[in-house]
């Protein structure tokens, strides 16, 4: 398929924007100024400054001389790159691929997407017209490189489509300055009459190249397609994405849930005839204002079953706020990972927490409740009983160590220790009773000690000596002696947990 | 045919039994938990799965028998596959402990809340996933209405329930299958060696429904249940309630 592409020149970028925010601005000549070496240098005018024959690069004090009232508001240096990014993100609902072109320009890539609104013609008209509604005074061309439609946008009269293989002719009668030149090269030019591109492309290149350097030559093949130029999308472009745009603004839950349903399903079938799966989603509504708003999900598992992740969605359109109306919806899979169909019955058989059941169960409850409150754990190689478990890091994780069951560990443990008032210790061994939540408990049988250092590369602190201890009701505890025994009874014991 | 009036009444209470949940597990799944006289006191003879069972817990010591008991209880049940999930809000059960209990314990997926009226709505919507064995739900109080929507979901995926009530505030009656409750007994050791026993423990049915309540002593050792020598309760033979 021939590439198309599509430039869009924005004549009064930032002098528009100001007028669409102050209506008034748009009856008075006015322009915008920055302070260049102690001099305020205007940076951009409007139309009925230039009328005035005012422009950019004049001085304030030179254009207050050709019309004394003129309006001089300060210019802020990024402003325009801004307005562009926010711009390319709105042509998002006519091209998934749009790069910004400073300081006045977007390009978009539009291989077929022109289709979809009834041809070339029709798709240029609906851009500009849309943009000139906004209140932006643009020219776009299309043509199948940059270069050419860079060209039409900016110096090109009448037809602004040059179509696949035209874009010689379209580019013959234009200026050099429509190559994208540099000033010193244009400047060379001027003085040898070479004012049209018919007489540099009829040019031998050896020529060209020794008299004015690659960089023209460079241009011009790009211009004609003979050098491929590349374009850094405003949005990475996403392998899976389904946009559904709509004939009438929506504004209504159920035609969100409409549209939502309808791109999971083609999303999910494409997906399932990949064999992948995802593990996050967004789903986008580009509103008739130009603002987006989105929602997102994800999954412990690959997924590709529209049923289960609109019920993930579900739970979130509420927080969607469609007014003033929506016209586009995308739904993107930015993560995708492989899940064959095989491994569904697999999982099955060992019926372990993979199970993809399990997995949208806790899809639902992470969506919620959150994440943060799912827990799962394995054994870690450590005796410190705070470390010995980790979180595991995905249902798949299985554990690298076996259970340790050889050392008795309580069912319950406490988050921290709690001190405990012990009497009559006795060393290298247990006391003969404690005191805890103010009821003592006598020590009847006892098994320890079982000594665990501190690991002192991790944390600073005493070793603990823990015993497990029955008191006469049979109630069971893990308890602990901080430090060495000391005879002078200042050690500090605590209770760690209890036992079934 | 006067003698076989005793035979439909039989026929009619074992048609009565699954319409209230106690369903018989399907063939391949069917698996004592190895507790004997514990399991005869239900009416279907073992131990009902695919049901909503309470365990009530007083004290510290209490709980932490009772999920000593639940744990092993749990090794068996997740023996014929599946996971485990266990919802809380201050959940103090450490995983390190449960292999003693023959479970292992990545295969429980612990679901902390930070507000109590959350853990219903989880545990309802976990026991309507089939790929489950167990779902344990660490709920102080819980009113007879939500208990109903508990039982009526595992209906439908024969997860079984298990619902911890840690010192209720009502000990009102829900609909589960029974009510147990589990406290420490001094464990035993042979010819007064040192050190302490194997995990024993005195297991009470409170309330179980169509079956005869009871209380056991039970100790844990060696992966298996040991029940020891019946204790007969002087209120076994009053008339309970029914629920649900």
């Amino acid at each position: 398929m021939h590439r198309r592409f599509m430039t869009i020149w924005f004549r009064h970028l930032t002098t528009d924007w100001l007028a669409i925010r102050q209506p008034a601005l748009r009856q008075i000549p006015f322009v915008l100024a920055e302070n260049v070496h102690g001099r305020k240098v205007i940076t951009a005018a409007n139309i009925l400054a230039q009328r005035q024959g005012i422009d950019c690069g004049m001085v304030v004090a030179d254009a207050r001389a050709i019309f004394p009232s003129l309006e001089v508001l300060d210019d802020v240096p990024d402003r325009a790159e801004k307005l562009l990014m926010a711009l390319a993100r709105w042509t998002v609902r006519y091209t998934p691929v749009t790069a910004i072109d400073p300081p006045d320009g977007l390009i978009l890539e539009v291989t077929g997407c022109a289709h979809l609104w009834g041809g070339e013609a029709a798709y240029l008209q609906e851009i500009t017209t849309r943009l000139a509604t906004l209140g932006y005074d643009v020219r776009a061309a299309m043509a199948g490189t940059i270069g050419a439609a860079w060209a039409m946008s900016r110096f090109g009269q009448g037809e602004l489509i040059a179509h696949g293989g035209s874009e010689s002719t379209a580019l013959l009668n234009l200026p050099p300055a429509a190559l994208r030149l540099s000033p010193e090269i244009l400047d060379r030019l001027h003085p040898l009459g070479l004012n049209r591109l018919h007489y540099l492309i009829a040019m031998p290149r050896a020529a060209l190249r020794r008299r004015f350097g690659p960089e023209l030559l460079l241009q011009l093949d790009r211009a004609l397609g003979r050098v491929e130029e590349m374009i850094q999308p405003v949005e990475p472009p996403v392998q899976y994405r389904e946009r559904l745009p709509c004939l009438e603004p929506i504004a209504t839950r159920t035609g969100i849930e409409i549209a939502l349903s309808r791109l999971l399903d083609t999303l999910c079938h494409r997906l399932q005839s990949e064999e992948k799966g995802l593990r996050t989603a967004a789903f986008t509504c580009h509103k008739l204002d130009g603002k987006a708003a989105s929602i997102a999900i994800g999954t412990h598992y690959p997924s590709h079953r529209a049923a289960h992740l609109y019920k993930l969605f579900e739970e979130k359109i509420a927080s969607l706020a469609p007014d003033p109306g929506i016209e586009l919806f995308t739904l993107e899979a930015p993560v995708v990972e492989d899940c064959p169909p095989g491994q569904i019955m697999l999982w099955k058989e060992s019926g372990g927490v993979a199970d993809p059941r399990v997995a949208e169960l806790l899809d639902r409850l992470a969506g919620k409740m959150g994440e943060s409150g799912i827990h799962r754990y394995l054994p870690d190689e450590h005796y410190w009983p705070e470390r010995s478990i980790k979180l595991a890091s995905s249902l798949q994780e299985l554990p690298s160590i076996p259970w340790p069951a050889d050392r008795p560990r309580p069912i319950r443990l406490l988050k921290a220790p709690v001190q405990i008032g012990v009497t009559a210790p006795i060393p290298d061994y247990p006391p003969m009773l404690f005191r805890y939540l103010g009821k003592v408990h006598r020590i009847k049988k006892a098994d320890g000690p079982e000594r665990i250092e501190q690991e002192w590369w991790l944390e600073k602190g005493p070793r603990r000596d823990y015993y497990q201890v029955e008191d006469e009701e049979g109630q069971r505890y893990w308890i602990f002696r901080s430090g060495p025994y000391k005879a002078d009874q200042s050690n500090q014991w605590f209770l760690h947990g209890f036992f079934a | 045919m006067h003698a076989s009036n005793k035979d439909i009444m039989a026929r009619l209470q074992m048609d009565i039994l699954p319409l209230q949940g106690f369903r018989p597990p399907a063939s391949d799944r069917a698996a004592s938990m190895g507790l004997g006289p514990v399991e005869a006191a239900f009416p279907t003879g073992h131990f009902p799965t695919g049901a909503v069972h309470e365990w009530m817990s007083d004290t510290a010591e209490q709980s932490a028998a009772t999920q000593g008991f639940l744990s092993a209880l749990l090794g068996k049940l997740l023996l014929q596959g599946g996971a485990c999930i266990w919802i809380g809000t201050a959940r103090t059960l450490f995983p390190s402990a449960l292999a003693a209990f023959g479970v292992a314990a990545e295969r429980l997926i612990f679901i902390d809340l930070r507000r109590e009226k959350d853990i219903l709505w989880a545990m309802e919507e976990a026991l309507q996933c089939e790929g489950l064995a167990a779902v344990v739900g660490e709920c102080r109080d819980i009113d007879l209405t939500a208990s109903r929507r508990l039982q009526l979901a595992v209906e439908h995926s024969r997860v079984t329930g298990l619902l911890l009530r840690h010192q209720p505030r009502h000990k009102n009656a829900v609909a589960s299958v029974a009510r147990w409750k589990v406290s420490p007994l001094p464990s035993v050791i042979e010819d007064g060696l040192p050190g302490v026993g194997f995990p024993r423990w005195e297991v009470q049915l409170l309330k179980v429904r169509n079956g005869r309540p009871g209380k056991w002593q039970v100790e844990w050792s060696a992966g298996q249940f040991h029940i020891l020598a019946p204790v007969m309760p002087a209120s076994l033979h009053e008339p309970q309630r029914k629920t649900g």
